[in-house]
C-alpha cells in the first residue's frame, strides 16, 4: 500500500505543479466568458436588442445560480435587475 | 585546481549557508511565526491564496526565478577568471540572495499577498512605487532585448538546436491538447512530452538547419531576431493554456533532469579547470572587475527579479510561515547552483588554456556559446553523450530558459502598457493587440539599436540589464528593511547588501556611461542615463527613508535580544 500512497501523492504533487502558476490566468479568463455569456443570455433585462432572445429566456431558469453568483462577486447584494429577475 | 573541488566547496559553501545562516535569518531577523495566519489561509479562495506544500512551492518559485540569466551571466564573467565568480556566486548566494528572497517572500506574507510594488507605496511611499515600476518596466525590456539576441545568435551558431528549440513548441502544444482536450493523465503525458523533447534533441545534429546568410537583406541573425519576437507576439496573445502553461511545464521538468545531468558528469569527468583563477592576460577593452563582475552577474549570486516571483505569486501560497525559509532560501540555492554549474562548463569544459583564451577573445564574447560549448564536452565525457547530441542539448536548454522568459516578458509589459493606457486614459494601449505589437516593436528596436542586425554588438546591453536588476533588489531590500525597522529591529543583514548593490549599481552606471560615450552607441547611453537617474533617485530615496524611521535613542530592541 505504501507505493500506491507514493504514487498518488506524487500524482497530486505533479498536478499542483503544473496548475499553481498559471491558475489565476485561467480563472480570470474564465469569469470573463463567463461575464460574456450572461450578458448575452441577459441582454433583453438590459435593454439590448436581442434576435434570439427566444432561445435565451428559455435558459435564464437555468443560469438562476451562477447569475446570483455574478451579482454577489460584482458587490451587489440583492439582485439589480427590478422586478424581473428575483434570484434573491 | 579540479572542477570538483570547486564543486564541492560551492555546495558545502551554499549547504552551510541554508543550515545556518537562513535559520539564524529566520529565528532571529524575521522570527518567522508557525503559528501566524498567512494570507494562503486568510484569504483562501482557491485561485490566487491556495495553501501549498513548501516542496512544491519550492519547486515553483525555483522554476519561476532561474532561467537563462544565471548562465550567461557567470559565462560572461569568468573573462576575469573563475576566483572572482566563483567567489561572488557563492558569497553572493549565502549572504545576499537567499537573505533577499526570504525577505521578499515575508513582506508579502506579512502584507496579505500583496505585490512588491504596493507594498513599497504603503511602506515607504509613492515615489518608492513609482521608482520601482519604472525599474520593473526597464527590466522586462532588457531581458527581452538580450535573450532575443541570444536566441538569434544561438540559432546561427548551433544549426542543429533549430529543429528542437521550435520542435519543443509543438510538443508544448500537444501536451497542452493531451491535458485539458483529450484529459490524459499528467503523468504519462509529462514523461512522453519529455521523451518527445529528448527526441528531437537526438534528431537535432542529423537535421541542421541553417537559414541563408542574407535573406530579405538582413543577415540571418537580424531574421531570427524578427521570427522570435513574431512568436512572442503572437504566443503571448494565445490563451494561456494551450501554449505557454505547458511550454512552461515541459521547460521545468526538463531543467531539473539538464541541471542533474550536468552535475553528474561533473562528479563522473571531473575536469580540470584549465582557465585562470584571476586573469591577468585581459583583452584589451575588458572593464574592470569592480564594479562589473556585480552587475554581470546578477542572476545566480543576487537578483531582484526574484522578489516579483517572490511577491507576486509564492507568497499567496506560503502554508506555514515557517516555510518561507526553505522556499526562499533554497530557491536561491537553487539559483546558485544552476550558475555555479556554468561556471565550471565555461572554465573547466575547455582542454587547454589557449582554447580557452580564444573562445574569451573579448568582453562579452564568452556567454552561452561557452556555456554549450565547455557544457557540452563535460556532459560528452561524463555520462557519454554524443558530443553534437551534448552540445545540442545545452543549447536548447538554454535557448528554452529564455524564451519562455521572453514569452512571459512581452505578457508582462504587455500588461504595463495597457494599464498605463487606463492610468493616462489613453483609449489605443487598452487594446491587447496594439499594447502586444508596441511592446514587441520597443524590444527589436532595442536589439536592432543596441547590437546592429548581424547581433554583432551582441550582449553590451547585459551589465545594464544587470543593473537595473540589482537596483530592483536594492529596492526590495530598503522596503523589508523600513518594514524590520518598525518592528524595533535594526537589520544590518538586510541593510548593508543593500548598500553594496546600490554602491555597486551607480558606479558600475557611471563606468559604463563612459564606455557607451566613448563607442558611440547612443541608444545604450540613453539607456543607462535613464537607469543612472532612477538609481540615484532610489539611493537618495533609502537615505531620507531610513534617516525619517530610524529609532532615536535606546527605545530599540536589539535584534540579537
Amino acid at each position: 500500500m505504501r507505493v500506491a500512497d507514493g504514487v498518488r501523492t506524487f500524482r497530486a504533487g505533479l498536478l499542483h505543479y503544473f496548475r499553481a502558476p498559471w491558475r489565476t490566468a485561467l480563472a480570470r479568463k474564465a469569469r470573463d466568458e463567463e461575464d460574456l455569456f450572461l450578458l448575452m443570455i441577459f441582454s433583453e433585462s438590459l435593454g439590448i436588442a436581442n434576435p434570439v432572445s427566444f432561445y435565451t429566456l428559455e435558459l435564464q431558469p437555468i443560469m438562476l445560480e451562477r447569475f446570483h453568483a455574478w451579482h454577489t462577486r460584482m458587490g451587489m447584494e440583492r439582485s439589480p435587475l427590478d422586478g424581473g429577475f428575483g434570484c434573491c | 585546481m579540479n572542477s570538483i573541488v570547486l564543486l564541492f566547496l560551492g555546495l558545502a559553501g551554499m549547504a552551510l549557508g541554508y543550515i545556518f545562516y537562513s535559520r539564524f535569518l529566520a529565528e532571529k531577523i524575521f522570527r518567522l511565526d508557525p503559528d501566524f495566519i498567512t494570507p494562503a489561509h486568510e484569504l483562501a479562495d482557491g485561485v490566487d491564496y491556495v495553501p501549498t506544500h513548501k516542496a512544491i512551492l519550492w519547486g515553483h518559485h525555483f522554476t519561476s526565478v532561474a532561467g537563462a540569466a544565471p548562465i550567461i551571466g557567470p559565462a560572461i564573467a569568468v573573462i576575469w577568471g573563475w576566483g572572482p565568480a566563483f567567489l561572488w556566486v557563492v558569497v553572493g548566494t549565502i549572504f545576499m540572495a537567499g537573505c533577499h528572497d526570504i525577505a521578499a517572500i515575508w513582506a508579502s506574507v506579512r502584507n496579505r499577498g500583496k505585490s512588491i510594488g504596493s507594498i513599497a507605496g504603503n511602506v515607504v511611499g509613492k515615489r518608492a512605487r513609482a521608482l520601482l515600476m519604472i525599474v520593473i518596466f526597464l527590466l522586462l525590456l532588457m531581458v527581452n532585448t538580450a535573450f532575443g539576441t541570444v536566441i538569434a545568435r544561438m540559432m546561427v551558431s548551433e544549426p542543429s538546436a533549430v529543429l528542437p528549440v521550435w520542435g519543443a513548441l509543438v510538443v508544448a502544444f500537444v501536451t497542452g491538447q493531451c491535458i485539458y482536450r483529450f484529459k490524459l493523465n499528467l503523468a504519462w503525458v509529462s514523461l512522453l512530452g519529455v521523451i518527445a523533447l529528448y527526441a528531437l534533441i537526438w534528431a537535432g545534429p542529423q537535421m541542421p538547419l541553417a537559414l541563408p546568410k542574407q535573406l530579405f537583406g538582413m543577415p540571418d541573425v537580424g531574421v531570427w531576431v524578427v521570427v522570435l519576437f513574431l512568436y512572442c507576439g503572437v504566443a503571448s496573445m494565445l490563451p494561456v493554456w494551450m501554449l505557454l502553461q505547458p511550454r512552461d511545464y515541459i521547460n521545468g521538468l526538463q531543467l531539473f533532469v539538464g541541471l542533474l545531468a550536468l552535475y553528474l558528469s561533473l562528479l563522473i569527468f571531473h575536469p580540470n579547470v584549465v582557465a585562470p583563477m584571476f586573469n591577468h592576460n585581459l583583452p584589451s577593452a575588458t572593464p574592470p572587475l569592480v564594479p562589473l563582475l556585480f552587475v554581470t552577474i546578477a542572476c545566480g549570486a543576487i537578483s531582484g527579479f526574484h522578489g516579483l516571483v517572490a511577491t507576486g505569486t509564492t507568497a499567496k501560497q506560503i502554508d506555514k510561515e515557517s516555510d518561507i525559509r526553505f522556499v526562499g532560501y533554497f530557491g536561491a540555492v537553487g539559483e546558485g547552483m544552476l550558475a555555479l554549474a556554468a561556471i565550471l562548463a565555461t572554465t573547466a569544459g575547455y582542454a587547454t588554456l589557449s582554447r580557452w583564451e580564444g573562445v574569451y577573445s573579448a568582453f562579452g564574447k564568452g556567454g552561452v556559446g561557452a556555456f554549450i560549448e565547455g557544457g557540452g564536452r563535460i556532459l560528452a565525457n561524463g555520462i557519454g553523450l554524443d558530443i553534437g547530441i551534448a552540445t545540442t542539448m545545452l543549447a536548447v536548454m538554454a535557448a528554452l530558459f529564455a524564451g519562455t522568459t521572453m514569452d512571459t516578458g512581452v505578457r508582462l509589459q504587455r500588461y504595463i502598457l495597457e494599464e498605463f493606457g487606463e492610468i493616462y486614459r489613453l483609449p489605443v494601449l487598452k487594446n491587447g493587440y496594439i499594447a502586444t505589437i508596441l511592446a514587441v516593436v520597443v524590444c527589436m528596436f532595442l536589439v536592432f539599436g543596441t547590437g546592429g542586425a548581424d547581433g554583432a554588438g551582441g550582449l553590451t546591453i547585459w551589465p545594464l540589464f544587470g543593473t537595473t536588476n540589482q537596483l530592483m533588489a536594492g529596492l526590495t531590500l530598503l522596503v523589508v528593511s523600513v518594514m524590520l525597522l518598525r518592528r524595533g529591529i535594526k537589520s544590518w543583514y538586510t541593510l548593508l547588501p543593500m548598500a553594496f548593490l546600490l554602491l555597486m549599481t551607480v558606479v558600475a552606471l557611471l563606468l559604463q556611461v563612459k564606455i557607451f560615450y566613448g563607442n558611440g552607441q547612443w541608444v545604450l547611453l540613453a539607456i543607462d542615463l535613464v537607469i543612472l537617474v532612477a538609481a540615484v533617485m532610489i539611493s537618495l530615496e533609502a537615505l531620507s527613508v531610513l534617516r525619517r524611521e530610524w529609532p532615536r535613542g535606546g527605545k530599540t530592541v536589539h535584534s540579537l535580544s
